[in-house]
C-alpha cells in the first residue's frame, strides 16, 4: 500500500497526479472465506480491518450489494460522541472514541476526526435533572462531561438563542469536549483501503439474496452476480436490511426499519464551530468545514425501507433548529435525503450470535451508529475471530429481549445523534 | 407525505393527523403467565419488519383517534389498503400470514 504523506503528495504534483496507486482492488472472489461480512458500509469494513489486523484472519470477504459506504455511512450527520447512561454503552462508544482518536494516523488515512465538542441541551426542569445524572455517570465512566448553566452555553455557541423569554428556554447542556465529528465517508474508504492492502476481498455490487444453512449451521450465502460463496463464519451488518437477512436465515429480530432524514443548507461562512443537539424541541446541527449546516432529527414514526422520508418531518426538524437559532432562519437548505436505520426497542445495538450457528449480527445502532464505527467493527471482529461475544459485545446479545436484561437508552441515544 | 384513508371518518387526510403504531395483527398471549421467556419476548419485541407488504397499525391521532389497519409497501410506499380493526385486508398474505 502506498503511504500517504505531504511529501506523497508534492512528489505525486510532478506527475501531474496521474501514477497514484488505486485506493483498493477489485478482486474476482474465491469460492471459500474464513469469514464472509454481508455489508460494505463503515461498521462491515472495519469489521473486516480489525479481523486482519487484530486477529490476522485476512481470508476475508466483504460482500456489498452496492458501492462501499453508499448506505448510512453516507447519509449519516457524523456526530461523534460517548456520553451515554449506562455503563454497558457507555463503555462501548468510550472504547469507539479511543479508537477514533488514532485513527487517522492508524489507518494512514485523514478522517477530519474534529474533536470540537458536543452540547446536548435541556430546556425543562427535567431535562436538566436527566442532564446532571448522566453527567455524573459519565465521569464515574472515566467519560469527560461537564454540566453546564445557560451562561456556559452561551459562552461556547454566542449565536444561540438563550433568551430566558423562550418557548423552550436553554437552562443548560451537558458538554463532551472530546466529542465531535469526522468524515463519513473517509471513514469507509480509510477501513477499506487498510483491508484490502491487508489481503481483504472488497466485492462491490454483489447482492446477497441467500443465506446457505446445513443442519442449523450456516455455510455460506448465495449471491445474484457470483453465486455460491462459502464461509466458516458469517457476519452480517446491514442496518437496515438486518430484517430481510435474517428472514433469509428463517428468524425475525427485535429490530424495525425505519427512513431517518437529514439535510445540509447552502454553504456559509464558518459560524458554528461545535455541535449542537437537542432532544426536547428535537434536532442537531453542526457545520461542515465545507461550510454547509449540517442538520437532523428524529425517524418517520412508520417502518420503510424507500431512504427517503415525509415532508412534515423535515419541516418539524426546520423548527427546531429555527427554535434554537433564529439566525438561520433564512438559511437555503440545498439538500436533503434519508437513510434506513434499524431501531432497537431499547436504542442499543444488537451484537451477537443467533439462533443459526455461525451466524452473526451487528444491527439495531438506529439512529445512532456513525459514532460507534471503529468500536463496532473492533468488538464485532473479536466475535467473529473467536467465535463469541467480545466482553464489550455481551451485554448486547439479541436474546436480551427474551431475558429481560434491556440497555435502556433512549434518554442519551432516543432521539438525538 | 402519506395521504391516508381513515376507513372511520371515511376520509383521506393528510399524514399529520395520524401516527404509525407499528405491526398489526399481533395476538396478545391468552394466558401471559404460562409463555416461556421467549414467547413473551417474542410478542413484546420481535417483528417481521419486511420489506415489501407491510400490515400496520395507525391511529387517527388528530381525528377520529380510532386505531385501524394500513396495509402498505414499505419499499415503494404506496398504500394498498386501509381497513378497521377486526376486518380482514383483501391482500392478505404475509406480514407472516397476518401473525395467525
Amino acid at each position: 500500500m502506498q503511504k500517504y504523506s505531504g511529501f506523497g503528495l508534492l512528489k505525486h504534483a510532478l506527475t501531474y497526479h496521474e501514477n497514484w496507486q488505486r485506493v483498493w482492488r477489485n478482486p474476482k472472489p474465491k469460492r471459500k472465506y474464513d469469514v464472509i461480512i454481508v455489508g460494505g458500509g463503515g461498521h462491515g469494513l472495519a469489521t473486516a480491518y480489525y479481523l486482519a489486523k487484530e486477529h490476522g484472519i485476512t481470508n476475508v470477504a466483504v460482500v456489498e450489494k452496492g458501492y462501499l459506504g453508499g448506505g448510512n455511512t453516507a447519509r449519516n450527520t457524523t456526530i461523534v460522541r460517548s456520553n451515554y447512561l449506562w455503563d454497558e454503552a457507555a463503555l462501548l462508544y468510550e472504547h469507539a472514541m479511543k479508537l477514533w482518536e488514532g485513527l487517522s494516523q492508524d489507518l494512514n488515512y485523514n478522517l477530519m476526526f474534529s474533536q470540537r465538542g458536543v452540547l446536548n441541551l435541556g430546556h425543562t426542569l427535567q431535562d436538566m435533572r436527566d442532564i446532571q445524572r448522566r453527567v455524573n455517570a459519565n465521569r464515574l465512566n472515566g467519560i469527560d462531561s461537564v454540566a453546564l448553566d445557560t451562561q456556559g452555553v452561551q459562552e461556547i455557541v454566542p449565536i444561540m438563542d438563550c433568551n430566558a423569554n423562550r418557548r423552550y428556554p436553554v437552562l443548560g447542556a451537558s458538554w463532551q469536549p472530546r466529542a465531535g465529528v469526522a468524515r463519513h465517508d473517509a471513514v469507509a474508504w480509510g477501513f477499506a483501503r487498510a483491508a484490502d492492502a491487508m489481503g481483504v476481498d472488497l466485492i462491490q455490487q454483489c447482492e446477497v439474496t441467500d443465506i446457505i444453512t446445513e443442519d442449523g449451521t450456516a455455510v455460506g450465502v448465495d449471491t445474484k452476480q457470483h453465486g455460491v460463496l462459502r464461509g466458516d463464519r458469517i457476519g452480517c451488518v446491514v442496518a437496515g436490511n438486518s430484517g430481510v437477512l435474517a428472514k433469509m436465515a428463517g428468524f425475525e429480530l427485535p429490530v424495525e426499519s425505519h427512513p431517518l432524514q437529514a439535510l445540509v443548507s447552502e454553504p456559509i461562512r464558518p459560524i458554528l464551530d461545535t455541535v449542537v443537539m437537542s432532544n426536547h424541541v428535537h434536532g442537531y446541527i453542526s457545520q461542515s468545514d465545507k461550510g454547509d449546516l449540517v442538520i437532523g432529527a428524529g425517524i418517520d414514526g412508520y417502518n420503510g425501507y424507500g431512504q427517503r422520508g415525509s415532508y412534515p418531518t423535515i419541516e418539524h426538524t426546520l423548527q427546531a433548529i429555527v427554535e434554537m437559532f433564529p439566525i438561520f432562519s433564512r438559511v437555503r437548505m440545498n439538500r436533503q435525503w434519508g437513510g434506513i436505520v434499524d431501531t432497537c426497542p431499547d436504542a442499543c445495538p444488537i451484537i451477537s450470535d443467533t439462533p443459526v450457528e455461525n451466524l452473526f449480527f451487528n444491527c439495531g445502532w438506529g439512529t445512532g451508529g456513525f459514532k460507534a464505527t471503529p468500536g463496532s467493527g473492533h468488538v464485532f471482529a473479536s466475535t467473529l475471530a473467536k467465535g463469541k461475544a467480545h466482553e464489550l459485545a455481551k451485554p448486547f446479545s439479541m436474546f436480551r429481549f427474551h431475558n429481560g436484561a434491556l440497555i435502556d437508552e433512549h434518554g442519551a441515544a432516543g432521539v438525538a445523534h | 407525505m402519506f395521504y391516508i384513508y381513515c376507513p372511520y371518518c371515511g376520509e383521506h387526510r393528510e399524514e399529520e393527523e395520524f401516527h404509525a403504531k407499528g405491526q398489526a395483527h399481533l395476538a396478545r398471549p391468552e394466558d401471559p403467565d404460562a409463555c416461556s421467556d421467549e414467547e413473551w419476548g417474542n410478542f413484546l419485541y420481535f417483528r417481521s419488519n419486511p420489506r415489501g407488504l407491510y400490515h400496520e397499525l395507525w391511529v387517527h391521532a388528530i381525528g377520529c383517534r380510532k386505531f385501524f389497519n394500513i396495509a402498505r409497501d414499505t419499499q415503494t410506499y404506496e398504500i394498498l389498503e386501509t381497513y378497521r380493526i377486526g376486518e380482514s385486508p383483501n391482500l392478505s398474505q404475509s406480514t407472516e400470514q397476518l401473525q395467525s
